[in-house]
């Protein structure tokens, strides 16, 4: 792919293999950055984009492969050295000090002195020569905390294109910008492509990646899918890339046992959403009905859970139950509501890791019970032993804490926790993210018999078969928006794809945007 | 099970077999250590002086042991007994009742921590430093309350709560045990125990869960601030006064030092509230030992110290593992997944 060049590309990575105890996150990876180019970095949840920059800025040292920059080998030993080697890097979260001004941002540690003295008013004249550059014209006297995040991003990579940087690591800048923002963030990008430096560019946004990118190299559970130059490559191509599908391959599928439910919807969402977060969207979900969430990462998944349980309070739209419109401000008024939730982030947000398996599976219940309205000893093992032998929970006992199992067991034991209190309605956020094979398949039985026993399921996962074996539904979000609903035959892994990938896309997708493809329309040339 | 078990146990032995060899101690430098007789219907000796002078820390270590169970951190429980006790005397000195001066002294405790939770809870201001507020302006409140004067009463009924005694115990022993045993039904006779320690351990799963965690950390608090109440009304009867500046003084640094004697973690989590209470008597055992022993009061710190130390040793993770290797490994696995 690459032709013949008489000097060396910027940046190469060769073979890098990195390994954490259990997981092998990074397998002989190769990876190109040439002169004033963006190379955008794509791939889902675990696909080894953190690793990769972590390495490379010397965070998490690689267990093989050589880094060559200008042709010479590096090996940088922390973030610090990176930026001594001309790697820079700027983060989502912006990593400067927020109570300094601008200016002692730009200048922290090297600030211009007289007779060991700083000087003031030189370092902020420097600054706004330097700020200048990128089309900022603001007050460097101020605290930088006081500035929008784009702002604060502006300055971050100011100060480490200043500090002599070559290759420009941009992790998620745009994930908190609005779309201005971004479009300022672009013109600063391609400022900077001018000037020759390489700009490894993280994103979750497709359209951001066609609208900036020149070349995207994608990665998907540690190993690398491939390098292309995005005026080649559709979006269809890109989403089977990071999904993992050839397109060539597709074909069948739908719930061969889908009998979609009739009658009243449980659940109504009437317009809901909230500013920032996610557009206003309707679904309706009936008894007996599995409503799968599909999407790429960052494209609203999680985000429609949490409004669903209450966990972030939508600030438009009505929910209804059984037709009558209820409050859903908090996760507590979602229990009582005969609500539950299995979180995509079982340890964080599931688990309470010290408490026992009976503990934790009683715990949804006897919150709903109130402190008062104890639940005795034996009443408590009766239930936890109940699941236990129903889901085959793999544990020597309930009292062991739950911190000591495996993924799979957490999972079915927060499933437990749910279950315990008879719901109406259950939303599993990647139910099956992390387990092994076995409980995996479990899982997905579970699902169905939960469907047939007359639960309402809202159901998100990433794997695309499986939410496509078990759905009657599915719901495809892009970009915050929820873009489609598939039903009957339409249920495809194909059709997803299809949905995720639309808005014109064939080859060098650069047709006109469609309305609801507003970040490209806005930053196209 | 057993090995969990035994675990458990282990922890509340560790605290007993410290309290029996601070004892032993005190009765190898002073021989009439054990020595217990009765007179005119009271017990009296250096260990019921021991169980008497470590009463109102004991009181504060059953509010601490909640507070710190739920991840947080009471500073302010000295300048809560200070206040309750320049409440109770002024009452006292003006003529009011017994029910009336309790009523509103333990109503201030109450209300003292009901600010402090609604700062934790609903503000979400770091515990440290919500109750260091209190643990300031608290001093100030009650100065202003007694007016800068040591009040002081004169009321047998009041008094017999802190110099009385109860079958032949001394009351304010009474009363801690008393104080115990109902947090104890509080907390493990209802489903509050479980919750705080849930919360404790992770605040974002137990809300996710339906469980109300502003409640519970407001009520650990209330709680928190009843039993510094209690602890300051007992000083005061026993003193027959109230001094604003020196009630309660540093004694949140003993009850938070006992709770962690007690086993239970500062990050919170899982809690028992006997070994804290044990812990609180080890302080005292500690400091009645000095006294007895003749030794400079100056060497009660580096003995306190020390002893803390060794307990806080055989507590950690890694002697625990040193020392009982065939215990399961509690360490959590980190599958090293990265989220780019």
């Amino acid at each position: 792919m690459d032709g013949p060049q008489e000097k060396p590309h910027l940046l190469e990575i060769r073979g890098l293999v990195k390994a954490f105890p259990g997981v092998l996150a990074l397998d002989g990876i190769n990876f190109t950055l040439r002169h004033g180019e963006v190379h955008a970095l794509l791939g889902e949840n675990g696909a080894g984009k953190s690793t990769l920059i972590k390495a490379l800025t010397g965070v998490h040292p690689p267990d093989a492969g050589t880094f060559l920059l200008d042709g010479v080998a590096i090996a940088p030993r922390d973030v610090a050295d990176a930026q001594r080697l001309q790697i820079g890097t700027v983060y989502q979260e912006v990593n400067l000090l927020p109570n300094l001004t601008v200016a002692q941002n730009l200048f922290l540690g090297r600030e211009p002195t007289r007779f060991g003295l700083v000087q003031g008013a030189q370092m902020r004249q420097l600054s706004r020569v330097l700020l200048a550059d990128y089309g900022l014209d603001i007050d460097v006297g101020l605290p930088l905390g006081q500035y929008s995040v784009a702002v604060q991003q502006v300055v971050a990579i100011a100060r480490a294109v200043d500090l002599s940087a070559k290759v420009l690591i941009l992790d998620e800048p745009t994930a908190s910008l609005d779309l201005q923002e971004v479009a300022m963030l672009f013109t600063v990008m391609r400022g900077l492509k001018a000037r020759g430096i390489g700009i490894i560019f993280v994103t979750h946004f497709l359209d951001q990646v066609f609208a900036i990118s020149d070349r995207i190299t994608v990665l998907r559970n540690g190993r690398l899918v491939g390098e292309r130059v995005t005026a080649t490559l559709s979006r269809r191509e890109l989403v089977g890339m990071m999904l993992g599908h050839d397109l060539a391959a597709q074909q069948k599928q739908g719930p061969a046992d889908a009998v979609a439910a009739k009658g009243p919807a449980l659940i109504s969402f009437r317009k809901v959403g909230k500013r920032r977060y996610l557009e206003p969207f309707d679904l309706e979900i009936r008894p007996g009905e599995v409503v799968g969430v599909a999407g790429l990462l960052g494209s609203g998944r999680t985000e429609t859970a949490k409004l669903a349980f209450g966990i972030t309070r939508a600030d438009a739209g009505t929910i209804l139950v059984e037709g009558k419109p209820v409050h859903l401000r908090s996760p507590r008024q979602a229990v009582r509501l005969g609500f539950g939730f299995c979180p995509e982030d079982r340890k964080v947000e599931g688990i309470v890791g010290a408490l026992s398996v009976r503990e934790n599976i009683i715990l949804a219940l006897q919150a709903r019970r109130g402190w008062l309205n104890r639940l005795s000893r034996r009443e408590q093992q009766a239930i936890a032993d109940r699941f236990i032998k129903l889901l085959d929970i793999r544990t020597p006992d309930a009292d062991r804490p739950i911190e000591v199992l495996s993924g799979g067991n957490q999972q079915k034991a927060i499933l437990a926790r749910w279950l315990a209190t008879e719901p109406r309605f259950l939303i599993l956020d990647e139910p099956t993210r992390g387990i092994d094979v076995g409980a995996h398949d479990e899982i997905i039985r579970l699902i169905k018999r939960l469907r047939s026993e007359g639960l309402a399921l809202l159901t998100i996962s990433s794997e695309l078969e499986e939410i496509v074996s078990y759905s009657d539904r599915i719901v495809v979000l892009r970009d915050r928006h929820h873009v489609g609903a598939l039903t009957g035959s339409d249920v495809s892994v194909e059709r997803i794809m299809s949905t995720i990938a639309a808005t014109g896309a064939d080859a060098g997708a650069r047709a006109p945007a469609a309305p609801d493809r507003p970040l490209a329309s806005l930053t196209l040339p | 099970m057993t090995m969990i078990r035994t675990l458990r146990s282990f922890h509340g032995a560790t605290q007993v077999a410290v309290l029996l060899a601070v004892l032993l101690a005190n009765w190898l430098v002073f021989p009439g250590f054990f020595a217990i007789r009765l007179q005119d219907g009271r017990l009296f000796g250096s260990l019921i002086d021991v169980l008497n002078r470590g009463s109102p820390v004991a009181l504060l270590t059953l509010g601490m042991t909640l507070v710190i169970a739920t991840g947080g951190i009471d500073l302010s429980v000295g300048a809560v007994m200070a206040i309750a006790g320049a409440v109770a005397a002024t009452l006292t000195r003006d003529g009011q009742g017994l029910p009336v001066v309790l009523a509103v002294s333990l109503a201030a405790g109450l209300a003292c921590g009901l600010w402090n939770g609604l700062l934790v809870a609903v503000l979400r201001i770091q515990p440290i430093v919500a109750t260091l507020i209190l643990m300031v302006a608290g001093r100030g409140i009650a100065q202003l309350i007694t007016e800068g004067q040591i009040v002081t009463f004169v009321n047998p009924q009041l008094s017999a709560l802190g110099s009385g005694e109860f079958l032949t115990v001394p009351m304010p022993v009474v009363i801690a045990l008393g104080m115990l045993v109902l947090s104890l039904l509080l907390t493990r006779a209802t489903a509050l125990g479980m919750l705080i320690e849930s919360v404790g351990i992770n605040r974002v799963a137990s809300a996710f869960a339906g469980i109300n965690t502003g409640a519970v950390i407001v009520a650990v608090y209330v709680w928190c601030g009843l039993c510094s109440a209690v602890a300051g009304v007992i000083v005061a009867a026993d003193i027959r006064g109230a001094d604003a500046n020196n009630a309660g003084l540093w004694l949140e640094m003993d009850a938070i030092l006992a709770v962690v004697v007690g086993g239970t973690s500062l990050l919170g989590g899982r809690f028992g509230l006997a070994p804290a209470i044990v812990g609180a008597f080890i302080i005292q055992g500690m400091n009645t030992g000095i006294l007895l022993s003749g030794f400079k009061p100056e060497f009660n710190l580096i003995v306190k110290a020390t002893v803390i130390m060794i307990v806080l040793l055989v507590q950690s993770p890694a002697w625990r593992t040193f020392s009982l290797p065939s215990l399961p490994s509690l360490q959590r696995k980190h599958p090293g997944r990265t989220v780019p």
